[in-house]
């Protein structure tokens, strides 16, 4: 702590951070261009330039850049000093001298932190009167558009892209006032975090493409505080909807997890949402044919399936929430429900939840700060993107120490990385193929599931004499032991692994590891992505495996089936047989998938942004979401689910999400405290709900006047504390209830700090998120034992395993336009030595299936391993790993 | 009057070869250095001398040797880097050193280097120096074949690398850290300070930066000592220094003086005085990023602390002699051209700042000024002055764009008055 003075007022301040910083932290109006909180400071556009004194004597004083000048002890600045206002009003005057003006057609128009800043220096009036330079721009893809005439040269694009998110495709052209953002050529960005770009860039340069395509301004659209439902990480986003459109979703800070970036799965998702392919209405199949239904009729229809309830079983869904699978466990009763989770999967979750019970599961926050980090068999950036962005500031932290020794703060972005170059700390990375994430790994392994398992275990015996011992390869040695001195060695060791590559051993070996570590007194994390929005929670319910279900030979009376598309889950030969065999299906789902055109009965569900409900991310973090859009006869699973049952007789106190909540808590211990993930429906400010509308929301009387001249009232919402309004506050929200961010002057994305405790701190407003498990049965388990030997592979087989793709694995996307139009080919990949050409066609045979696809040759991948994507659109599900022959076609 | 720096070289032009850089002495400040005295001793030496920098900030070149840390503790490798990136307009001093007597610079990297215990050094030249690539690089290899560079040099135990490497070429390129950007394949943007280079250097580790001039004068303080290079000058700051005139002067050219001769014996001496029919009007005392000096300030002695105190700065001591048939305007505006041209983008003052002055200057010699311009230009030069930017490169554009405005004030008027340039008829 230091004592420092802004303009004669005495505060105190944290010593390791930057005036700029402080100032903001309490409140000052300061701008700023080039510096970002989480990128730190370069010293670029000099907006934040303000008066410093040497002591209380000094009245001349000297102008310095405030994002430079650390806040040490009597630090004395002046932001309101006459000379450094008029320095920054001519800061802004020279960034405007060539910026387009075009803020009417412009996309960042009221959200445009240039917008703000320039109100807040006071520039007005134009004296520039000589031609203004311009560009011609460059398509980037679908994701993001690109506008360069609006470019202020605050060089944030290229620090995010290439200095943070550690992509090489954008860089910074050409000089003085023409230097060009762009990359090398037209093309689609590579990062996977591009979407970002339209954050960082403070102005219109970078924009959100898809939000182009149905724009609507910042304060004309309704926002819900959201949480992502395209991976397991749970990242907190806030959606925007006008006229019952979504059009983008923006990240929503929430410091232990996302905080201020996201990944483009998570960004441009939302367009399934509106896709054509949505279950709109009931469906009921009468011969070859469905029909729509009423919303009553359905709801008598699947009481009358249900039945004495005897024979019926449900199937959840680990892309649902906690909510739908419990009421649909509470439907069909605990032993008759099934996880719905893939073949194999099951077995793989319930480990790494015992295991988390174990160990100190970090959040994302925690992550970055880890010191050197095991990655053993997971390809983080495919299935946690955002985890892997997280990791690849882990990998800085280690060459920081050296900044920090060289007495550079680290905020100085330039300076660390003067002290650092391009150091990397240790990474190490096991996975049969290259990753995303192996350009900051000090080295990486290659293998099969089995020797990988065998690696992790020869880690863990390396660092731990106690730990049971494994055979890997004699060329490995020399790594395990580098890896386990670093993991040894390291402040902060973390181990990551996942159920990607379906081997029980491998998250045995990660466990072990982390054993090993604390049996040697070091404090190590570990964390294991979840592939889906719920994996945790349903993985916690403890439900019976689909595979139970699948292969009972049971006549089941009537299947109901939440939220799960069963074809992704098993193969077609499988749930074709499961499907015929029971006598009704029930489908409850968003989209028409494969399995919903096998339904006797479909129920439109509602999507992430129709919706409200609890999901339980990676480290075992309960988040609630609400919705985006009113409600319409597109309802929840947990509210058809309570239809039916309240017209069976059947849970009768249930009347909105809380009252479900509140079961689930009550009913399952390990809920305990989800309840209080978010503020009840109850929750009020100055008597009124938190609206979703900025207070400028434009044309609430008059949009639906060619309907009626009656202005309807604002829809009810029974299950959240916001409304459908513009009138309340947001400015005092809880921060899990927190729609939108508007402060006054602050229209752009960086209000944030008006909301934040300290820059990069928690928000004002209480948790965001609730940890389920928090590792109290630490101490000093016992290790696992060994991995099976690793076999050989037979003549001209091939192991196939699954490959994530972070465009085009999942599920849902593949109802997103720009999403889907990322995603690959069907392909297996294997090395130059399998004797295939690269492009050729090829047929491969699994679980008696043949598929076919091209042959894609990546040379670091084993001998006897290919590699096949997973998740695909109308690709048929395989059973992996398994062995396979390929032939040429 | 000795001339160490250039009294070796050539009447024909070509360069002093090795054994003509041996025979007059040459290389033996390698053997004294390596031989006899440790890297302190050096260090000392030079500092005693009193040499300051001679690529135009006039910063004690020891003084900046001593931050670099030495011993057995200290970050390795260290490096030595040649600032051989000579753009300035106006400025063609270590160009002449470079060609016509190559081992004297290449002596002056070595000796640096031992003085610092730098394992590896680097010539950053300026890439549209050819003549100076080849010359330099067949000296290299001379010196090298010679046991000067290499391993075990002079038997001492003591390994140097040297490299010489060509500039893409950008004037950004000679601030000292974008330097070292650019060396390492980066962006030439110039880097944070602190931490500085003699701390945090090329590739993070410590390094020393220095000139060509100021490199080419350690052999001789070594050789002949710190009292010795004393007295060669008649100012303050040790040494001789290259002086150069250009401009409507007769003689054209560059000079070794002492430290502190005056600016009116440089133009009438060498430089032969002005051309027939032109009169001296105003003058850049070293080189176009200083401020003009007037006729008023001829007997002004050139080192660093007396251009200082009449308001401009030695600089790298060439000077550009305005005319008075030339219009001082389109000088400035020239000038500022080639500064707003050469601006990173990094700092809004400079690259919004530069480019903006360009085009008033540009507005006000086409005839399309505006009374408010000259207020605004002044604004100007102190928005991207001293202490605002990221760099000295727009501070030093400033120099020659306020200092026109003090003294060439009624031409400026004049042209926005006339609406046009009254040079141009």
């Amino acid at each position: 702590m230091a004592t420092v003075y802004i303009d004669g007022n005495r505060h105190d301040a944290d010593a390791k951070q930057n005036m700029l910083h402080v100032s903001l932290s309490l409140g000052y109006d300061l701008p700023f261009f080039c510096w970002h909180p989480a990128m730190g400071s370069i010293g670029a556009c000099r907006q934040c330039a303000v008066k410093q004194f040497k002591d209380e004597k000094d009245t001349k004083g000297r102008l310095v850049m405030a994002c430079l000048t650390p806040a040490l002890e009597d630090t004395r600045i002046s932001i309101a000093d006459q000379e450094a206002q008029e320095f920054r009003a001519a800061i802004i005057e020279g960034l405007m001298l060539h910026h387009p003006h075009d803020c009417p057609v412009c996309d960042e128009g009221g959200e445009c932190h240039l917008q703000d800043m320039t109100y807040l220096t006071g520039h007005a009036y134009r004296r520039y009167r000589f031609q203004k330079r311009t560009y011609r721009n460059q398509f980037l893809g679908p994701f993001v558009n690109h506008e360069m005439n609006r470019c202020i040269q605050c060089y944030r694009c290229v620090r995010f892209y290439r200095g943070y998110a550690g992509e090489h495709d954008l860089n910074s052209f050409s000089i003085h006032h023409t230097v060009y953002f762009g990359r090398h050529e037209d093309g689609i960005l590579e990062s996977e975090f591009s979407g970002n770009l339209a954050e960082v860039c403070p102005t219109g340069v970078f924009t959100d493409r898809t939000l182009g395509q149905h724009y609507t301004r910042k304060w004309d659209q309704t926002y819900a505080p959201s949480i992502c439902h395209s991976c397991g990480v749970g990242c907190n986003i806030s959606p925007g909807q006008r006229d019952g459109i979504v059009r983008r979703i923006l990240n929503r800070y929430n410091h232990e997890v996302n905080g201020y970036f996201i990944c483009d799965r998570g960004r441009f998702s939302y367009e399934y949402v509106n896709s054509p392919e949505r279950i709109r209405a009931p469906l009921v199949r009468r011969g070859d044919e469905r029909e729509v239904i009423e919303k009553d009729e359905a709801v008598k229809i699947f009481a009358e399936m249900l039945g004495s309830g005897e024979d019926v079983i449900g199937i959840g869904s680990p892309r649902a929430s906690l909510e739908a699978n419990f009421a649909l466990r509470a439907l069909v009763g605990a032993d008759r429900f099934f996880s719905g989770f893939s073949t194999g999967e099951q077995r793989l979750i319930e480990l790494m939840l015992s295991i988390m019970q174990t160990v100190h599961v970090p959040s994302l926050r925690e992550v970055e700060a880890c010191d050197a980090v095991l990655i053993l068999g997971e390809d983080v950036t495919n299935v946690a993107a955002r985890m892997a962005l997280a990791l690849r500031q882990s990998a800085r932290r280690e060459p920081q120490k050296k900044a920090l020794a060289a007495r550079v703060p680290l905020w100085d972005d330039l300076g660390v990385r003067q002290v650092t170059g391009d150091a990397i700390g240790p990474v190490f990375i096991a996975f049969p193929c290259a990753t995303r994430l192996d350009d900051v790994a000090e080295a990486t392994y290659r293998g099969r599931p089995d020797q990988i398992a065998q690696f992790g275990y020869a880690v863990a015996a390396a660092i731990h004499s106690g730990a049971p011992p494994a055979n890997t390869d004699a060329s490995a040695q020399a790594l395990v032991k580098r890896i386990a001195e670093a993991l040894r060695t390291a402040e902060r060791p973390l181990v990551v692994s996942g159920a990607t590559l379906r081997n029980e051993a491998i998250i045995g070996a990660a466990a072990n590891i982390v054993y090993a570590l604390e049996r040697e007194g070091r404090s190590a994390g570990l964390a294991f992505t979840m592939p889906e929005a719920n994996t945790c929670g349903l993985g916690l319910m403890r439900a019976r495996a689909l595979e139970e279900a699948l292969e009972s030979r049971v006549q089941y009376g009537t299947v109901v089936i939440l939220e799960n598309d069963l074809y992704r889950r098993a193969t077609a030969a499988i749930v074709d047989e499961f499907l015929a065999r029971a006598g009704n299906v029930v489908v409850l789902d968003q989209v028409n998938t494969r399995t919903a055109a096998r339904a006797n009965l479909v129920l439109p569900v509602a999507s992430f942004a129709e919706s409200a409900g609890t999901l339980v991310n990676f480290e075992s973090r309960a988040q609630r979401f609400f919705p985006v859009l009113p409600p319409s006869d597109v309802q929840e699973s947990w509210r058809w689910i309570t239809d039916v049952a309240t017209r069976r007789g059947e849970f009768g106190s249930w009347n909105s999400l809380d009252d479900v909540t509140a079961a689930v808590e009550q009913e399952m211990p390990i809920f305990r405290g989800i309840t209080a993930a978010a503020p009840p429906s109850s929750y009020r400010i100055a008597g009124e709900k938190i609206p979703r509308q900025p207070h400028r929301y434009s044309g609430r009387t008059a949009t639906l006047v060619n309907i009626s001249i009656h202005e309807p009232p604002p829809p009810d919402d029974p299950d959240s504390p916001l409304a459908y309004s513009m009138e309340g506050y947001t400015y005092k929200a809880p921060a899990s209830a927190l729609p939108f961010l508007w402060a006054p002057g602050w229209n752009s994305a960086r209000a944030l700090l008006k909301f934040q405790e300290e820059i990069n701190g928690p928000l004002r407003g209480g948790p965001v998120g609730i940890r389920l498990i928090r590792g109290d049965r630490r101490g000093a388990p016992e290790f696992f034992s060994g991995a099976p030997e690793p076999v050989n592979a037979p003549e001209r087989r091939w192991l196939a395993v699954p490959i994530y793709h972070l465009f085009g694995s999942d599920e849902l996307t593949h109802w997103a336009p720009a999403i889907s139009s990322l995603a690959p080919q069907p392909y297996v990949a294997v090395n130059e030595r399998a004797g295939f050409r690269d492009g050729a066609p090829v047929a491969f045979q699994s679980d008696g299936a043949t598929q076919t696809a091209v042959i894609k040759i990546r040379s670091e991948i084993p001998d006897g391993v290919a590699a096949v994507p997973a998740g695909l659109r109308e690709t048929e599900t395989l059973r992996l790993p398994a062995w396979i022959s390929i032939e040429a076609i | 009057m000795e001339k160490p720096l250039t009294g070796r070289m050539r009447s024909d032009g070509e360069p002093v070869d090795l054994q003509e850089y041996e025979r007059a002495g040459g290389y033996q400040a390698i053997q004294k250095a390596l031989g006899r005295m440790t890297p302190k001793q050096v260090q000392e030496e030079v500092q005693r001398s009193n040499l300051r920098g001679r690529g135009g900030a006039g910063f004690g070149t020891g003084l900046k040797w001593s931050f670099v840390p030495i011993g057995p503790d200290a970050p390795r490798p260290k490096y030595v880097v040649c600032n051989a990136d000579e753009m300035e307009p106006g400025t063609f001093k270590d160009r002449l050193l470079m060609e016509r007597d190559p081992h004297q610079l290449i002596e002056g990297i070595i000796l640096t280097s031992y003085a610092v215990e730098a394992e590896v050094a680097y010539l950053f030249l300026r890439g549209e120096y050819t003549l100076a690539e080849d010359t330099l690089a067949r000296a290299i290899s001379d010196a090298y074949r010679a046991g000067y560079w290499g391993r075990n040099i002079a038997g001492t135990g003591y390994n140097l690398d040297l490299y010489l490497h060509t500039s893409a070429g950008r004037y950004i390129c000679g601030e000292e850290t974008a330097l070292l950007n650019a060396l390492e394949g980066k962006r030439a943007n110039p880097r944070a300070k602190p931490p500085f280079p003699p701390v945090v250097g090329l590739w993070g580790k410590p390094t020393v930066i220095n000139n060509v001039e100021t490199l080419c004068n350690v052999p001789h303080i070594i050789r002949n000592g710190a009292d010795w290079f004393r007295a060669l000058s008649r100012s303050p700051d040790g040494g001789t220094k290259l002086f150069g005139a250009s401009g409507r002067v007769k003689r054209p050219g560059i000079w070794e003086l002492p430290m502190g001769v005056t600016i009116r014996e440089v133009i009438e001496e060498p430089a032969g005085g002005m051309q027939d029919g032109y009169a001296l009007r105003g003058l850049q005392p070293g080189g176009a990023s200083t401020d003009f000096l007037t006729t008023e300030h001829l007997d002004v002695a050139l080192d660093f602390n007396s251009i200082a105190k009449v308001g401009s700065r030695l600089g790298t001591g060439t000077m550009i002699i305005l005319d008075d048939r030339t219009c001082p305007v389109g000088m400035t505006l020239n000038l500022t051209h080639f500064f707003a041209q050469e601006s990173c983008g990094w700092c809004t003052p400079c690259w919004a700042g530069l480019s903006w002055c360009e085009q008033i200057l540009a507005a006000i010699e086409k005839g399309n000024g505006r009374s408010e311009d000259l207020g605004h230009l002044e604004f100007q030069t102190r928005f991207f002055g001293l202490g605002n930017t990221f760099c000295a490169l727009a501070p030093g554009a400033a120099e020659p764009i306020q200092s026109a405005l003090k003294y060439f004030r009624q031409d400026f008027q004049k042209h926005i008055d006339e609406k046009r340039c009254p040079w141009k008829g």
